[in-house]
């Protein structure tokens, strides 16, 4: 990596300027360098395709149908037929799994997304306009942030029901007031800089300077959340799923997988060591890559 | 409050304005909730004319950004507000305006300049977008051409290599350079008024000399209307023919560069200027002006610099003086100088 020079000291002589900056790599360049500079964002990267590629693929990958149950294979251990073996209806496991990756992928993929989207509207307008708009936004904030997510989550579920779409929605609405909170503390910052004061006076009009100048300068805590609650949220669907309100029996997803495994714990434990596994995987690959996408989005990161 | 005695050209607003670019008159900006507010700029007036390089000099709490911010309609309230007065610009009432018409005239008509160029640019934003974004906004222009003018103006403002700079962070420029696209990013619209605010203080002198000069040439090519607010006269003489002294939010004096080094009326510039180390006497301690400039809202009746003034008569602690027309180019806040004696 070059570092450039950014300090007026560096620079007295005009003459010098032109050789005091080195050549810029390009922007291209700078991505690879920083995703692929460290072994475990590689890592982190090499498992979150994996894990999507199997999602993708799951009906052509799963060698049995998930929900195929069978009296003569009940809690089997595991063998070349049966890679991680049968639970307490016969059913295969590891189809199970290759199946329930795709709820799983779909509500921590979908839901962070969502609340990020919702949260960051409502945060980047409480701060930047402030005042009245500002205290109603945060009460309103303050009261959800009150709750613990799964509460929430559960007292949602409990009133809606647990189809796709509602859990979606249910864990989008547990997760807004972090990223409202996150958005308004950065614009609050960001709103005092001069850059915007000189965005003013260039005779940008309010909507512009708050899509171009404020919100990606708050993108990069943003994005990081979101990497983060891609974790919370498999995490948390799975919790529903345990709890018996997120996906539906007999579908498959890590989540009730492991509920269902806990009922037979010693008939079979393979579909619990296989979730718990699938979901620590994910989670921590995320978390990696939240912190890999952090660096990557800012400019003045140099490694 | 007084309004200072026009200079003979008094048209009123007309849509061809052939009267002076800016008017202020009689400009008031209060801080704070009604009843308790503070006034930090009081009953100010000057005229800029078109084609004029006019400086406004004063020390910090003087008045003189905020005098800038209130022509751009910059501000910050609900805190301040505008109490009294007309920002006249070609003619045409600036604080009548409806407040979606502002976003019109910044940048097109009247462009600024800020005090702190490591800040003033987006960090997350090329500096090529940066300069275009502002051309985008006022001026039809396809992408290609909107390039090309980029690219042109940051080789007027004397960035080398322009067409490679483009795609360049904020980070990657020292604080010269930045000061530099911040120039850019102003003239993008060959504004008629380009407010510089401090435009040299937070760099060092070097590079101070060499914006200076780029302001000169800005001047000299794109024959623009510069205000230039700056606590330091020598760089305001350096670039202005006029220059406005300004003292706890109001004028104190108005004339030309010349006539303020040569004879300053009031004994607030003679201080300023008596503190100016000079080369020649080097073993002599600097004179300062005694005190300290009084808080906003604490000056209730008199001049607000007699605390202060050397040359103070007991009129002074009574009466607050207007600004008197001392020569037909100098007017200062000032009894003694007017020739008052008691």
């Amino acid at each position: 990596m070059t570092i450039l020079p950014g300090s007026v000291g560096t620079l007295s002589a005009s003459d010098d300027i032109e050789h005091a900056i080195a050549p810029e790599p390009g922007r291209t360049a700078l991505l690879k360098d920083m995703l692929f500079g460290q072994a475990s964002t590689i890592f982190a990267f090499s498992v979150v395709v994996i894990f999507l590629l199997v999602a993708i693929l799951a009906p052509w990958l799963a060698p049995y149908d998930p929900l195929a149950q069978s009296i003569l294979s009940i809690n089997k251990q595991p063998s070349w037929a049966h890679w991680l073996g049968t639970d307490q209806f016969g059913r295969d496991v590891l189809s199970r799994m290759i199946h329930g990756s795709r709820n799983s992928l779909l509500f921590g993929l979908i839901s962070p997304a969502l609340a990020a989207f919702f949260g960051t509207i409502l945060g980047v307008t409480a701060g930047y306009f402030g005042g009245v708009i500002d205290r109603v936004i945060s009460r309103v904030v303050d009261l959800l942030l009150a709750f613990p997510e799964l509460l929430l989550a559960i007292m949602i579920a409990a009133v809606l029901g647990g189809a796709f779409w509602n859990i979606i929605a249910v864990i989008t609405v547990a997760f807004v007031p972090g990223f409202a909170r996150v958005a308004r503390a950065s614009t609050l910052a960001v709103k005092q800089e001069p850059y915007i004061e000189a965005a003013v006076a260039v005779g940008l009009r309010t909507p512009t300077i708050i899509i171009r100048h404020v919100i990606p300068n708050i993108a990069a805590p943003i994005l990081v959340l979101m990497t983060l609650w891609v974790a919370s949220a498999i995490r948390l669907e799975a919790s529903l799923s345990f709890l018996g309100i997120g996906t539906r029996a007999p579908n498959p997803s890590w989540g009730n997988i492991i509920r269902d495994g806990l009922n037979n714990l010693f008939g079979s434990p393979w579909p619990i060591i296989a979730a718990g596994f699938a979901i620590t995987c994910v989670v921590l690959s995320f978390n990696l890559m939240g912190d890999a996408v952090r660096d990557v989005l800012d400019p003045e990161t140099t490694r | 409050m007084t309004i200072a005695p026009s200079l003979s050209r008094q048209q009123p607003a007309a849509s061809v304005h052939p009267g002076p670019l800016l008017k202020v008159e009689d400009l008031s900006i209060e801080f704070g909730p009604k009843g308790t507010a503070v006034r930090v700029v009081e009953g100010v007036s000057f005229t800029i004319d078109t084609g004029a390089a006019v400086g406004i000099v004063g020390e910090s709490g003087s008045g003189k950004s905020m005098t800038s911010l209130a022509v751009m309609g910059l501000i910050p309230s609900p805190p301040g507000r505008i109490a009294t007065g007309r920002i006249l610009f070609e003619g045409v009432d600036l604080l009548g305006l409806p407040r979606s018409r502002m976003p019109e005239i910044r940048g097109r008509d009247i462009a600024m300049i800020f005090q702190e160029p490591m800040s003033s640019l987006n960090p997350v934003m090329t500096i090529g977008d940066q300069i275009g974004e502002a051309i985008k906004l006022h001026q039809k222009m396809g992408r290609e051409e909107r390039r090309q003018r980029v690219v042109e103006l940051l080789k007027l403002v004397g960035i080398p290599d322009p067409e490679r700079r483009l795609g360049a962070y904020p980070h990657q420029f020292s604080g010269g350079m930045r000061q530099r696209v911040m120039i850019a990013m102003a003239v993008a619209c060959n504004p008629k008024l380009l407010i510089a605010d401090e435009p040299t203080t937070a760099l060092d002198v070097t590079i101070q000399a060499q914006v200076l000069e780029l302001m000169h040439k800005i001047r000299r090519t794109l024959n623009t209307t510069i205000l230039l607010i700056s606590h330091d006269l020598g760089v305001i003489a350096d670039i202005c023919e006029r220059v406005i002294v300004m003292y706890a939010g109001k004028v104190v004096e108005d004339a030309d560069v010349k006539t303020i080094f040569r004879s300053p009326k009031h004994p607030y510039t003679r201080g300023l200027l008596q503190s100016i180390p000079r080369l020649k006497d080097e073993n002599t301690r600097l004179y300062q002006i005694p005190g300290m400039v009084p808080l906003p809202g604490t000056i209730k009746q008199g001049c607000p610099f007699f605390p202060r003034c050397p040359d103070r008569i007991d009129k002074c602690a009574r009466e607050t003086p207007p600004l008197l027309e001392i020569t037909p180019q100098q007017k200062a806040a000032c009894w003694v100088s007017a020739g008052a004696t008691s």
